[in-house]
């Protein structure tokens, strides 16, 4: 047997293929269905928003940002104005921020559940994806009463946000929640403890405590790896420090710290969490404006800045360099997706094919935010 | 028949009354496959939209009942395409052994004590055989495509077939051991009315025989939890990824056409059959001399439904599992724990010669219990689910 000639497979996974949720491109080597090696190829969708913000001027790029994760549009918003704010130093009304909250607290549920559904689907189960979509479906609805739109919102606005929400937003939010939160239950008994799925996720793609700082992993990948970092708790900014939440860290629930099943429970732990901010900014919020007093072109005094904020995939960082006109002389975008995809590279190798499968939906990558 | 088709027509040669007898079997063979593949299709997608809570196709006809007929026109009316680099003749050839491989085994179905195309007298292991011809047809596909996802789908699928064949037939042997024939017909015969007369009921180790043989059934027919050969996410689509139109509604015809055949080979070798009691046949002989075979194909439709429809209920829940947990579960669970149950049944065999009566009520007992509980959870589910549910009974 031992003088059979063996060869590697070089297959081109992507950009038109149904695991990699947009287009992406993996460079897979495989023997048989191990793998030996798997490159990520990317800039399929390269728009070039850098620069159109240098073109456009700061209150030009507000919609463009919804762009760069058109699955948790909200936190980009709010993570952009926040940076202009802080750049501009202008004040924003307190209603507003709580707010921007609820918002980018409901886009996080909604961005979770079609994590949840598609990771799920991408195993083999379609059933969880249609039910997740269901209850996305709600929050759509919530976000639509909140500023007319259902996926790219342009909700946080440089120094506010667009519009109030309306008189019935507060019952039918809170309606929502006591439905939803019953629903994460059913989708465990569902899926998540699933023996197969379980068996699919668990010691799969294990990334170490050390590996997940240095390759720069985010938000609830960095934290399925034992590192407690989020950006809501350790860099406080909105209203963050007034909600009392719990950042759910990987413990190895159904295996290794940092396996799949953990990215995948942090998905879920999260989104509870986010239902009891949604529901302590609904009670704390202050009667008041919404929208700092702004003039229609903003020109910030010359400097720079750097925000971080806490997306649904991770950090969501702004730099921009102002020059003082009403234009950003340079703004550069640092998403979760990004980083995320280096790792790829060095975990692939003695994965089989389905287990890349896994991995990289675990990374919840979304193709727009890793080219911009 | 055939005399009677000569005494119709005196002056035709007995070949020709033999060839017409055997086209009128195959155009009601094949048509019955195709009556039901087709609704089948139609039958999974309404359910699979009722538990993804959404309605599924119901445009076409009432309540899309006709959905299938549009799909195989639309799918008649497409360009036949064969990749510039494929291996036509292969390429071609591929979609016929699985379609063959499961219409074959409709031959020796027997759908009642008189509805069988032929009773031959190694009927199992025919049905064994021709359910082999399946991994040729997919193997060639995926070979011929020449396309890289095809190739990993043939490779997976011969794989999984030619292990899981072993599983089906060494817990198919248990049953062969107990009725002492091949013939399909002799099997159920040997077997009861009554629950607790049939094979799966009549000791331990046929019960845990007949579990082995329904997982390697649905892993043969590459059903989810299995479908590992055309795992969209992984391999875009498989063995089928370059084919169009009629070829590939070939491969689906056999797909659905197998989730059939599972529980027909269930019902006949596991579940008594068409048996039905003689208190019974008396009353519809009653009625004509028809009416008891009506019955029979009712009670054999009713058996091999309840497992289709438990086929497609596990497709929309479960998810799928790796290549080497599927071999895995063949080789170092099903293998092994099906040569015990086949140790375990001569064991039986010897020890008890006429069965023991109480271990197949308890047997039957446990499995009602299961069953109820199924119900409850069901029910429970129903129940206490936060989902906006929209229940009809008539889907």
């Amino acid at each position: 047997m031992g003088n059979i000639r063996t060869e590697e497979i070089t297959l081109s996974m992507g950009p038109q293929h149904p695991a990699t949720h947009g287009v992406l491109r993996l460079i897979v080597k495989t023997d048989g269905e191990v793998l030996h090696e798997a490159k990520s190829d990317m800039g399929y969708l390269h728009r070039g928003m850098e620069k159109v913000s240098e073109k456009v001027g700061y209150t030009g790029f507000q919609p463009y940002t919804d762009r760069i994760d058109y699955v948790c549009a909200m936190t980009c918003n709010q993570a952009y104005s926040t940076a202009v704010e802080k750049l501009a130093g202008i004040e924003v009304p307190e209603r507003a921020e709580y707010l921007r909250v609820i918002a980018s607290e409901l886009n996080r549920i909604s961005s979770h559940l079609i994590m949840i559904g598609v990771y799920s689907m991408d195993i083999g189960a379609f059933t969880p994806f249609i039910h997740g979509l269901r209850e996305r479906e709600t929050v759509n609805d919530l976000l639509e009463m909140l500023c007319g739109a259902r996926l790219t919102y342009n909700y946080a606005r440089i120094g506010g946000v667009s519009s109030d929400m309306p008189p019935n937003f507060k019952d039918k939010c809170i309606e929502f929640l006591d439905h939803f939160e019953p629903i994460v239950d059913e989708l465990n008994r569902l899926i998540s403890f699933n023996k197969i799925y379980i068996e699919r996720l668990a010691n799969i793609g294990v990334v170490s405590r050390e590996d997940a700082v240095s390759y720069n992993l985010v938000g609830p990948n960095l934290r399925a790896s034992g590192v407690n970092f989020d950006a809501r708790k350790n860099l406080p900014y909105s209203v963050y420090p007034k909600l009392d939440f719990n950042v759910p860290v990987g413990k190895g629930k159904m295996g290794t710290p940092g396996d799949c099943f953990d990215r995948y429970w942090m998905r879920i732990c999260e989104m509870l969490e986010s239902c009891k901010i949604v529901r302590q900014a609904l009670k704390q919020i202050p009667d008041g404006e919404i929208m700092a007093k702004v003039s229609r072109k903003i020109r910030p005094p010359a400097g720079e800045v750097y925000t971080r904020c806490e997306s649904s995939r991770g950090d969501i960082g702004f730099y921009i360099v102002s020059d003082g006109s009403d234009k950003p002389y340079r703004l550069k975008i640092r998403t979760g997706s990004f980083s995320a995809m280096s790792i790829i590279e060095k975990m692939a190798p003695g994965m089989m094919i389905a287990d890349l499968v896994s991995f990289f939906s675990s990374l919840d990558i979304v193709a727009p935010e890793v080219d911009r | 028949m055939i005399d009677q088709i000569l005494t119709w027509f005196p002056v035709m040669p007995t070949w020709v009354a033999h060839a017409i007898w055997y086209l009128i079997i195959i155009v009601l063979l094949i048509t019955f496959f195709s009556l039901f593949a087709g609704p089948v299709s139609w039958l999974e997608r309404r359910i699979a939209g009722r538990i993804m809570s959404r309605i599924g196709p119901n445009r076409v006809g009432p309540q899309g009942i006709i959905q299938w007929l549009a799909d195989g026109l639309k799918n008649f009316l497409k360009e036949d395409l064969i990749p510039a680099d494929a291996d036509k003749i292969l390429f071609r050839f591929a979609p016929y052994p699985v379609f063959l491989g499961v219409t074959l085994i409709l031959v020796t179905l027997p759908f009642s004590s008189l509805l069988i195309a032929a009773n031959i007298n190694v009927g199992i292991l025919y049905v064994v055989g021709s359910w082999g011809l399946v991994v040729i047809g997919i193997l060639a596909a995926g070979w011929a495509s020449n396309n890289k996802w095809a190739y990993f789908g043939g490779m997976r699928s011969a794989a999984q077939m030619v292990s899981y064949e072993i599983p089906i037939v060494v817990s198919i042997l248990t049953v062969v051991m107990m009725s002492g024939s091949l013939s399909l017909q002799s099997i159920i015969k040997a077997q009861g009315v009554y629950p607790w007369e049939w094979f799966v009921f009549s000791h331990p180790f046929a019960f845990i025989a007949f579990i082995i043989f329904f997982i390697s059934a649905v892993a043969e027919g590459s059903r989810t939890p299995f479908d590992l050969p055309e795992a969209e996410s992984e391999l875009v689509a498989g063995y089928c990824v370059e084919y169009s139109g009629m070829r590939f509604l070939f491969f689906f015809f056999a797909e659905w056409g197998n989730l059939y055949i599972i529980g027909a080979l269930a019902a006949t070798l596991f579940l008594g059959g068409w048996q039905i009691s003689d208190g019974l046949k008396e009353w519809a002989l009653s009625y004509g001399t028809i009416f008891p075979h009506v019955l029979e194909v009712i009670v054999f439709q009713i058996k091999a439904w309840i497992w289709v429809l438990l086929i497609i209920q596990m497709r929309w829940t479960l998810p799928r599992l790796r290549v080497d947990q599927l071999m895995n579960l063949s080789w170092k669970y099903l293998t092994p724990f099906a040569l015990i149950c086949l140790l375990g049944t001569c064991l039986w065999m010897v020890v008890f010669p006429h069965g023991v009566s109480y271990v197949s009520y308890a047997l039957v007992a446990i499995t009602a219990i299961v069953i109820v509980y199924y119900i409850w959870r069901v029910f429970w589910h129903l129940r206490f689910t936060k989902s906006k549910l929209n229940i009809k009974w008539i889907i």
